[in-house]
């Protein structure tokens, strides 16, 4: 009996995963609890986060600075790319700014976060947007300049209006980019985010992930640790949902490369 | 403007292109004039890189020219850009379809630009999809369509904005010459039936032959070489593309 491609996709990451847990799980028999847990722990204290209120609202925190930080780097990257696209000088400016954004480590965006601002939230916000603003920038920006110059003309050539061209043609033509700016850059905020709630918040999973290291916890660092992969997991399987539904036009090869 | 005005009107039209590489000037379009009657259909014809595209892109207003006037139903396309919204319709080369909208709203798409109501512009859509033999075919994306049922389609969103004037670019030239055949009678006949002016740009002298009412052939850079009135007499026929071969022979 041949599997439905999506059940043999499923059943082979159920494996992978599957195969990783059986390591740790081996290692567990030779090793002391307080540095490899065996899995059945780590699964008990990973289910008790999700069941209790409290520890969920934890979880809940850092998504929304994600998401927050994530939405905000976003609309600015967008509005900034639709700028530098439109004006070359806008570009001689922007470009090297957001390039030497880019080199600035994003512990070093905590420090000056820190000194600078007063309050958690708004210090999280301010790292996560500094620390994504450059990518979705570019990748939206890629994005635009790839749009087809023969569909430009041919949409030209019905005198749209800026707000209307947009609409039919450039914001259509970015999607693919857009989706793929929010893949990319949702891996790197969660790695982001947890570094500036450990040395900069009193709530959220990396405030969560430093509480386990004082009380010397590997089962509930792995927790804390689950509940981000599991949350990253969730959005990535929304974004990938909606992107077939958007690029459902797209033809698929029924020959893989 | 009277109705036996041209509408479309070129005087001492010249173009000049900067070279990319920096290189100096390229001359596009050199003094070009010629008129075109409304309900008229001119086969435009010359070689590659001979200036028939520019001289399309001028009319349809994408480009201003370097001097000399163009002037559409007696406005600059250039300069009033937006008074011919609507007005001027364009069959590219390519099917230039968005990969993103099925057949309907590629057609619907120029009336979505002009604001059309929508129910309107769905009927109107359909409508034109079916004169072009493609009911059936309203939800399918580009992707699912032969070449010459994109082409139907694109050439449906040229007509569905009811415009006056039909600016073609080679739009058969992608086709088998069977599918070509086709479309290029079905087109005609649409032009004719629709009181429309067209402008028919093609490098071949058999579609220039079959398409036009006039036949303007186009020298490098684009000057009239050649004019001629396409009746229906066989012999006179045949003598005119005696001499647009001749034409297009010491052109090369």
């Amino acid at each position: 009996m041949k599997l439905a491609p999506r059940s043999t996709r499923a059943l082979q990451a159920t494996a992978s995963i599957g195969l990783l847990a059986l390591a740790w799980q081996i290692a567990s028999l030779f090793f002391p609890h307080f540095l490899f847990p065996p899995v059945p722990d780590i699964v008990v204290r990973t289910v008790d986060i999700l069941i209790s209120g409290p520890l969920l609202i934890e979880v809940l925190a850092t998504a929304l600075r994600i998401f927050a930080g994530l939405t905000g780097a976003f609309l600015l990257g967008g509005l900034l790319a639709l700028l530098i696209a439109r004006s070359r000088m806008l570009e001689n400016y922007l470009t090297p700014m957001l390039i030497f954004l880019q080199g600035i480590p994003a512990l070093s965006w905590v420090v000056i976060a820190i000194i600078w601002f007063h309050g958690v939230e708004f210090r999280i916000f301010f790292i996560m947007v500094l620390t994504t603003l450059p990518a979705f920038t570019f990748q939206i920006l890629d994005a635009i300049r790839s749009m087809s110059k023969d569909l430009f003309e041919m949409t030209m050539s019905f005198r749209p209006s800026r707000w209307t061209l947009f609409r039919v043609l450039i914001l259509p033509t970015i999607v693919p980019g857009i989706l793929t700016a929010w893949k990319v850059n949702l891996g790197n905020a969660a790695r982001v985010v947890v570094v500036a709630e450990l040395v900069g918040a009193t709530g959220g999973v990396g405030y969560q992930l430093l509480r386990q290291q004082q009380l010397f916890d590997m089962a509930g660092a792995i927790a804390w640790t689950l509940q981000l992969v599991i949350f990253v997991l969730a959005v990535q399987q929304t974004i990938v949902m909606v992107e077939n539904w958007l690029l459902r036009y797209r033809p698929v090869a029924e020959r893989a490369m | 403007m009277a109705s036996s005005d041209p509408i479309i009107r070129f005087d001492d039209v010249t173009k000049v292109f900067r070279r990319p590489d920096g290189r100096g000037d390229f001359v596009a379009v050199d003094r070009l004039s010629f008129a075109i009657k409304p309900g008229e259909i001119v086969a435009v014809l010359g070689k590659t890189g001979c200036g028939k595209s520019t001289m399309f892109n001028l009319v349809a207003g994408l480009i201003e020219p370097t001097s000399g006037k163009v002037s559409v139903v007696g406005r600059d396309p250039f300069g009033e850009f937006n008074f011919f919204r609507g007005k001027i319709g364009i069959v590219f080369q390519g099917d230039r379809l968005m990969p993103w909208r099925n057949a309907l709203d590629n057609v619907r798409l120029g009336l979505e630009i002009l604001h059309t109501d929508r129910k309107r512009a769905e009927d109107t859509a359909r409508g034109w999809l079916t004169r072009l033999g493609l009911a059936g075919h309203e939800n399918d994306y580009p992707h699912a369509l032969s070449g010459g049922m994109r082409q139907r389609v694109s050439i449906s969103r040229a007509f569905a904005v009811d415009p006056q004037i039909l600016l073609c670019d080679e739009p058969f030239s992608a086709l088998d010459e069977m599918t070509a055949r086709d479309l290029r009678s079905e087109f005609i006949r649409l032009v004719r039936q629709n009181g429309k002016t067209a402008v028919f740009i093609t490098h071949s002298i058999n579609e220039a032959m079959q398409v036009g009412d006039r036949v303007l052939v186009f020298h490098q850079p684009a000057r009239i070489a050649l004019e001629a009135k396409l009746g229906d007499a066989a012999a006179a026929r045949h003598a005119i593309e005696k001499d647009i071969l001749a034409v297009l022979g010491e052109a090369q």
